[in-house]
């Protein structure tokens, strides 16, 4: 590990926000609870894109009114727009989703609206 | 039963992100051939000052195109969910 | 609402406009873009729903009306994308031309607001899909489930 950041720590954050977010979508059976850990799951793997790109001492990829410096990495920043995007299209679905069981069934629990009614 | 299953495959997994994690490259020194190309010649070629904005709509429009499909289709998906259909009362005699 | 909220909130939807709009025009200058000032003006229309009511704003602003924008911002985008045609699916055919044509110089520059070739364009095109799409999800969301019914 020859960086001036020792043992990677915005890697290993990435790791715990990614094994929370896990641990919360296996073990909660509340299906607002589980859309929570989706969240937290992609707000981690947004921050991995993110960090992979950094370079030390950069300024953002913009030549207007520029100062002095190399420039971080644009593609990585491109990518994690996409994804946020995304992140919120899936969020819109998962909730219109919660709220039409909740009128059909009128519980919102995981384990009581598994089958299906004929 | 059940849970001490989930719990040994979840402590393997975040073992595997924990060693990927700390086995990566070293943060700040990322390998970069491709944005090196993109930062000197996007001025020459696109003729943007913003590079992330020529790469997201210039060198990678593909993904944009994408992205603007898939929320042109959580949005149908939403409008759908929550459509009212009136159903006519009929007189069964 | 009470009445010091709406009153405010008249006022500021205007400020709100016009700084999403802001953003999206200079998104080839500065920092910004598309995605990003069509997500500011849905958050002014968030505001306006959160302080009149869903039901007050369900009889001005209807969904089908925010549809048609949607689909011609989509178009616009992918009517830009086939225009360059004649060398390459996705090619920046504007630049050197009359239209959004200057070439900036080489290094950091005080910026142009007329170069950029496409780009421009484009940012216009996803910034009104953006605006459209977030602004119908918050809103036929709110009317259900405050109960109401959405007109057809």
């Amino acid at each position: 590990m020859t960086g001036s950041v020792p043992f990677n720590i915005p890697f290993l954050a990435v790791a715990a926000l990614i094994g929370i977010a896990l641990f919360v979508i296996i073990s909660k059976r509340n299906l607002i609870k589980l859309v929570m850990g989706i969240v937290i799951l992609q707000a981690g793997v947004n921050l991995f894109l993110v960090t992979l790109g950094y370079r030390e001492g950069g300024i953002a990829p913009i030549y207007t009114n520029a100062p002095e410096g190399v420039m971080v990495l644009p593609v990585p920043q491109a990518l994690t727009l996409t994804s946020i995007v995304i992140g919120v299209s899936v969020l819109a679905l998962m909730l219109s989703m919660i709220v039409h069981t909740y009128r059909h069934t009128g519980d919102i629990d995981a384990e009581k609206s598994r089958r299906m009614k004929g | 039963m059940r849970r001490i299953a989930a719990a040994v495959c979840l402590g393997i997994v975040v073992a595997f992100l924990v060693a990927a994690a700390l086995l990566l490259h070293p943060f700040g020194h990322p390998p970069s051939q491709m944005d090196d190309y993109m930062i000197e010649n996007s001025q020459n070629e696109t003729g943007t000052n913003n590079v992330v904005a020529a790469v997201l709509f210039d060198y990678r429009g593909f993904d944009t195109l994408g992205e603007a499909t898939v929320l042109f289709t959580a949005v149908t998906g939403v409008v759908m969910l929550f459509r009212v259909v009136k159903k006519k009362e009929e007189e069964h005699k | 609402m009470s009445k010091i909220v709406r009153t405010v909130s008249n006022q500021l939807i205007l400020l709100v406009l016009i700084f999403g709009l802001y953003i999206i025009m200079h998104g080839h200058v500065t920092p910004g873009g598309g995605f990003q000032g069509g997500a500011i003006v849905a958050s002014g229309t968030a505001l306006i729903i959160v302080a009149f009511g869903s039901y007050e704003v369900q009889k001005r602003l209807k969904e089908r009306h925010l549809s048609i924008l949607e689909s011609g911002g989509a178009l616009i985008f992918i009517g830009l994308a086939f225009a360059g045609m004649a060398t390459v699916f996705f090619y920046n055919f504007l630049v050197g031309s009359p239209v959004f044509g200057h070439i900036p110089p080489f290094g950091p520059n005080p910026g142009d607001i007329w170069t950029g070739g496409v780009v421009p364009l484009m940012n216009i095109a996803v910034g009104l899909k953006v605006l459209a799409g977030l602004s119908a999800i918050v809103l036929v969301m709110a009317l259900a489930s405050s109960g109401e019914e959405m007109e057809e």
